[in-house]
């Protein structure tokens, strides 16, 4: 029981949709913050040496940016159970100061026992799905 | 090297053997309060549980709380023991993150001293890709369970192909 209010939730509840934006700084500070040092998240010549379109977003900077949906509608982001993601494209990222978007939304798909809940959530850039499989089990109360 | 097939009839490039290998717990990560504070800031998380003591306290926290995916930076460590396990045969520079799955007993906290327990879950051959799982248990010293986190890495164009 979290002192956090209780979160009301139905089959089909929409969680408030958010955008956010990845631009190459953001890149070096979360390199720095995560310890990910893959030039391939930082090194344009090195990321079209191995064939990648462009700098591309760490997989984990997406999956950190996706479940806000979900920790932002509990509250106490200690109520999430479980969080888990595919990464089935990659968030090339250009080298300007506007950088680009990533979008996610998120719906409650079931109810499960001891008021938890599953949240599917969905991640697009440029219109296309960069998550597969993003699944939340969170606690309601 | 040993070989051996994927669910696909590929065959393996990685030593098979190796599935269900325990590597052992890695020297305790003591979670810094300012390294929560710039992780939720570099992923621009303005929850104030991830930076201000009182509000996570108010949560019944006893200090701040790191958000969710912090706990893959605290399981790297355990990642890789198993991927640059010399026995495995992983050439590191062609992989690439495939799939993250985070259970979570409770939230880390600032203060934690977590340790790192990786075990190799699978390794399959898909498409010409090795696929490496590994699933590390990160617990405080004590053995109290945190977080289990599942890493699915996958080393581009490295399995043999059918002939």
């Amino acid at each position: 029981m979290s002192p956090a209010a209780d979160v009301g939730a139905e089959v089909g509840t929409e969680l408030p949709a958010q955008s956010f934006p990845v631009t190459r700084a953001s890149l070096v500070r979360y390199a720095g913050a995560s310890g990910d040092f893959n030039p391939i998240h930082w090194n344009e010549r090195f990321a079209l040496e191995v064939g990648l379109p462009n700098v591309i977003a760490h997989g984990m900077f997406t999956m950190a940016e996706a479940v806000r949906v979900v920790t932002d509608w509990l509250g106490d982001p200690g109520r999430l159970e479980s969080y888990s993601v595919r990464f089935t494209r990659p968030v090339p990222v250009p080298d300007d100061d506007t950088g680009t978007v990533i979008e996610v939304t998120g719906k409650v798909t079931e109810l499960l026992d001891e008021g938890r809940a599953k949240v599917m959530l969905t991640a697009t850039h440029e219109g296309q799905k960069i998550l597969g499989n993003a699944v939340a089990i969170v606690r309601l109360a | 090297m040993q070989q051996a097939h994927g669910a696909q009839g590929d065959p393996l490039t990685l030593n098979a053997d190796l599935v269900g290998r325990t590597y052992p717990p890695t020297a305790p990560y003591v979670v810094g309060r300012e390294k929560v504070r710039e992780f939720a800031s570099a992923i621009g998380d303005a929850n104030p549980a991830y930076t201000d003591v009182a509000a996570a306290q108010a949560l019944g926290y006893s200090d701040v709380i790191a958000p969710p995916t912090f706990a893959f930076v605290v399981s790297y460590a355990g990642t890789a023991l198993a991927a640059a396990d010399p026995d495995l045969g992983l050439d590191y520079s062609r992989v690439v993150h495939g799939e993250q799955r985070f259970a979570y007993t409770r939230p880390i906290v600032a203060g934690d001293a977590l340790v790192a327990k990786a075990t190799i879950e699978a390794i399959r051959a898909v498409a010409g890709n090795d696929i490496l799982t590994t699933r590390v248990d990160l617990e405080t010293e004590d053995g109290d369970p945190v977080v289990s986190t599942v890493t699915v890495i996958v080393a581009r164009g490295t399995a043999e192909e059918d002939s």
